[in-house]
């Protein structure tokens, strides 16, 4: 029996456009001081195979030390998981499927989807790589002409294959060289392997087939972050840290435009809109450094942007939490509430439709082309030193606001009492999400620790108000669906009542997040809380 | 997992060609396949170019010092291993005749941690009564039995269907096919006749008697898969679909 893929085994031929350079017969001539070597056409595993590399667009599965990878067949194909460093974790066989990118929780039943559907859910699985291998096999025979070992040489051609980035463009890798084990003759495969890594320009493989690819395609693997990440310092002036920022910003919206216009999965748009309101608060709270014409401007457009988008990702948050919603049921049973499902996607299809018109308007782009233009220059503008000397810098920038952010949340929290109405809890959740966007856009400015303690008691609070009020929406969505519901007739009385089990369920939550609000607040605005801002901003002043 | 044993109380008879042509059909055919070179002689594992030693012995083994698993070695087709036979395999029934309080059942006991990796087993075993083979027999699934049709092979056939009927519990099917059949023979011919139509486990393939089957030693590979489209591999392709179709 073979035993495919021994690790250590592998090992890279230089890159030979050069015919003169083609490394197997100086390989096929090493191997022959050892061994009888052999040409083994009809070989299991020759010939030409389609490989897919698959991850989601936030990458999961690479960021989680795993690549999944698609082997197509004539019909359906394999899926095989395995560790970053090519070890084997499990496979499936597919049929029809990917047949465009799917979710992990469509595939059938196996150990795969069994590994990833946690890790990958809601997202997508699309397509990283596309490669095209020819692969050729060796026999190592010894002095009986028994097979000892195998040289297995892999020529692929790979493709880059993701959507909403500049995909295409095609490439060879360097051959790619294994030496596989036949049972009972390790030492045979490591002295074929010994003979190997000592040809001139034979190498270890110091990367995988997938990353290798990626790298000849001029890609990285997790190349793609929602997150603000910028390359920004205390020193330089506010306006050019702000625009950094926002064309971050703008390269996550721009990014996600194909996702949610293709309806790969939602976070596409949940992305997209997280960018939007960052970019919103952005504007609000640091737009002092920007032209006030400007700022103005973009904050009705991203607001338009804003409110674009909301009706659909509503929709998509009751369609991901319905299983989980339904399960919740006890007087009402699970199935009455199928119809407000049926429902919640009819009509997510027509706001659908809405939103692609806007995406695809002379609006929509107007803001992207002319937004970026404008943020370029205030970026790269030499700028006047009277000018520049008037606004702060960034730390400068950071401290103050920053500090504001805070104390704002102090005041108001701490004027809410138990008699207080739902909309100062809303307030104050709105404003604990600015200074939120405020630590994380500042954040190559601080102390990473201080930052994390400071986020992590924000982020208690923010987890109260956010359950606080997501409920009374969600109950002011039931009862807005409940109605337009009954005016299509889509109604039956089981589904109703079922759907006021659900409103009172999220009342209970609603009153639980209020009853929590009063310690989670202490803690993040008590003394302790405030000695960690304290610490935080210390460096900036 | 299934297994397979060829048996015949005679040598020279085709057990280590039908085991070896079997083997390798069953592993041409998908299953993960396991051939248990028993013979001391290890024309089987000759014949896959293997050398016919197993490190320690068969003391080694049937004591279990050392695990069956790692003396398996790999044939040069797909799907197909070999356990290796060895020399000392020569005193099989002195050890196993020690081993321990059911020394009838030892082959059986040492092959069941192998039920996770191969479908199919084959044992290719000495010619001879003896407890090697009264464990082969309590271990097989199915006894492949060759006969050259002629009146005494009958009469073995007769003894062994016999013999295995007197087992307690566990009882391996017993499938007889001829083999070496010369059909210029009229003897051969109304052997083949009488006994197929009066015994059901008789298998209506005869394997003939070929210069082919005998070039396996020189080429060192099974015919099956030397010479495919040959008259002896069309025979025990023939053989092998009528006792697969029964798995």
């Amino acid at each position: 029996m073979i035993t495919p893929g021994l690790r250590g085994f592998v090992l890279e031929a230089p890159d030979g456009d050069d015919p003169a350079q083609d490394p197997l017969p100086a390989v096929l001539s090493a191997l022959a001081q050892a061994f009888v070597v052999s040409a083994e056409p009809g070989a299991p595993g020759t010939g030409t195979h389609r490989r897919i590399w698959l991850d989601t667009f936030d990458w999961r599965l690479y960021r989680a030390g795993l690549m999944l990878e698609f082997e197509q067949a004539r019909r359906g194909g394999r899926l095989l998981l395995s560790k970053a460093d090519g070890t084997p974790q499990a496979e499936q066989p597919v049929t029809r499927w990917p047949r465009r990118p799917g979710l992990a929780q469509d595939l059938p039943p196996g150990p795969v989807r069994d590994r990833i559907v946690v890790l990958t859910s809601p997202r997508a699985l699309l397509p990283i790589v596309r490669a095209v291998g020819s692969v050729s096999v060796t026999r190592l025979l010894n002095d009986d002409g028994k097979t000892v070992a195998r040289l297995v040489a892999d020529q692929l051609t790979v493709t880059a294959a993701p959507p909403g980035i500049t995909g295409g463009t095609t490439a060879e890798l360097p051959l790619r060289l294994a030496i596989t084990e036949v049972r009972g003759y390790p030492g045979q495969a490591r002295k074929a392997a010994s003979l190997l890594a000592g040809v001139p320009g034979v190498s270890h493989a110091s990367q995988s087939e997938l990353i290798a690819a990626l790298t000849t395609l001029g890609r990285h693997p997790a190349d793609y972050s929602s997150g603000v990440e910028t390359d920004i310092t205390a020193t330089m002036p506010g306006s050019v840290a702000v625009a950094r920022l926002l064309l971050r910003l703008l390269d996550t919206v721009e990014l996600n435009v194909d996702g949610v216009l293709r309806d790969i999965d939602t976070e596409f748009l949940h992305d997209f809109r997280v960018a939007v309101r960052r970019s919103r608060s952005a504007i609000k709270l640091l737009g002092e450094v920007l032209p006030a014409e400007l700022a103005g401007h973009y904050a009705t457009e991203f607001k338009w942007l804003g409110d674009v988008t909301t009706p659909i990702r509503d929709l998509d948050v009751h369609l991901l939490g319905f299983d989980a919603m339904a399960g919740q049921l006890v007087a009402a049973s699970p199935a009455d509430l199928e119809p407000l499902r049926t429902f919640l996607v009819r009509r997510r299809a027509r706001e659908f439709r809405r939103l692609a018109a806007a995406l695809r308007s002379p609006r929509f782009r107007a803001i992207t082309d002319d937004w970026r233009k404008a943020l370029l220059e205030i970026r790269d503008a030499p700028g006047s030193p009277g000018k520049r000397r008037r606004e702060p810098a960034a730390g400068a920038l950071a401290l103050a606001t920053t500090e504001r952010a805070f104390g704002r949340i102090v005041k108001r929290g701490g004027a809410i009492t138990p008699a207080s109405p739902p909309e100062s809890l809303h307030d104050l959740r709105k404003r604990a999400k600015e200074l939120r966007y405020l630590l994380e856009f500042f954040a190559p400015l601080h102390d990473p620790v201080a930052n994390r303690k400071v986020v992590g008691d924000l982020k208690q609070l923010q987890d109260c108000l956010g359950e606080f009020q997501d409920s009374q929406v969600q109950r002011e969505e039931i009862h807005a669906l409940a109605d337009a519901m009954l005016a299509e007739h889509a109604a039956p009385a089981a589904t109703l009542l079922a759907m006021g089990e659900i409103a009172a369920n999220l009342a209970h939550s609603q009153a639980q997040a209020r009853a929590d609000f009063a310690a989670r607040f202490a803690r993040f605005a008590g003394p302790a809380g405030r000695e960690r801002v304290r610490v935080l901003l210390e460096g900036r002043r | 997992m299934k297994i397979f044993a060829t048996y015949n109380i005679k040598g020279g008879v085709g057990k280590t060609t039908a085991a070896v042509n079997l083997a390798y059909l069953s592993a041409a055919d998908g299953y993960r396949t396991l051939l248990w070179d028993l013979d001391p002689q290890g024309a089987a594992s000759f014949l896959f170019r293997i050398k016919p030693r197993v490190k320690g012995g068969g003391k080694a083994i049937i004591r279990g010092t050392k695990a069956l698993d790692d003396a398996i070695k790999g044939t040069d087709f797909e799907n197909l291993d070999l356990l290796p036979a060895d020399f000392t395999y020569r005193n099989m029934d002195l050890l196993l005749g020690g081993a321990d309080k059911k020394p009838t059942r030892k082959i059986a006991q040492l092959l069941r941690p192998l039920g996770h990796e191969y479908d199919h087993v084959f044992l290719d075993c000495p010619p001879s009564i003896s407890l090697v083979s009264e464990n082969v027999m309590h271990a097989a699934d199915v006894l492949l039995v060759p006969l050259i049709p002629t009146t005494l092979s009958v009469r073995t056939l007769d003894q062994l269907t016999e013999f295995v009927a007197g087992f307690n519990g566990h009882r391996p099917e017993v499938r007889a096919f001829f083999s070496m059949v010369d059909g210029r023979k009229k003897l051969h011919q109304e052997i083949i006749k009488d006994l197929t139509a009066e015994r059901p486990g008789v298998a209506a393939t005869p394997i003939p008697s070929l210069s082919l089957i005998e070039r396996m030693s020189v080429e060192r590979a099974p015919v099956t898969a030397f010479a495919p489209r040959s008259v002896a591999a069309r025979a025990y392709r023939a053989l092998w679909s009528e006792f697969s179709k029964e798995n």
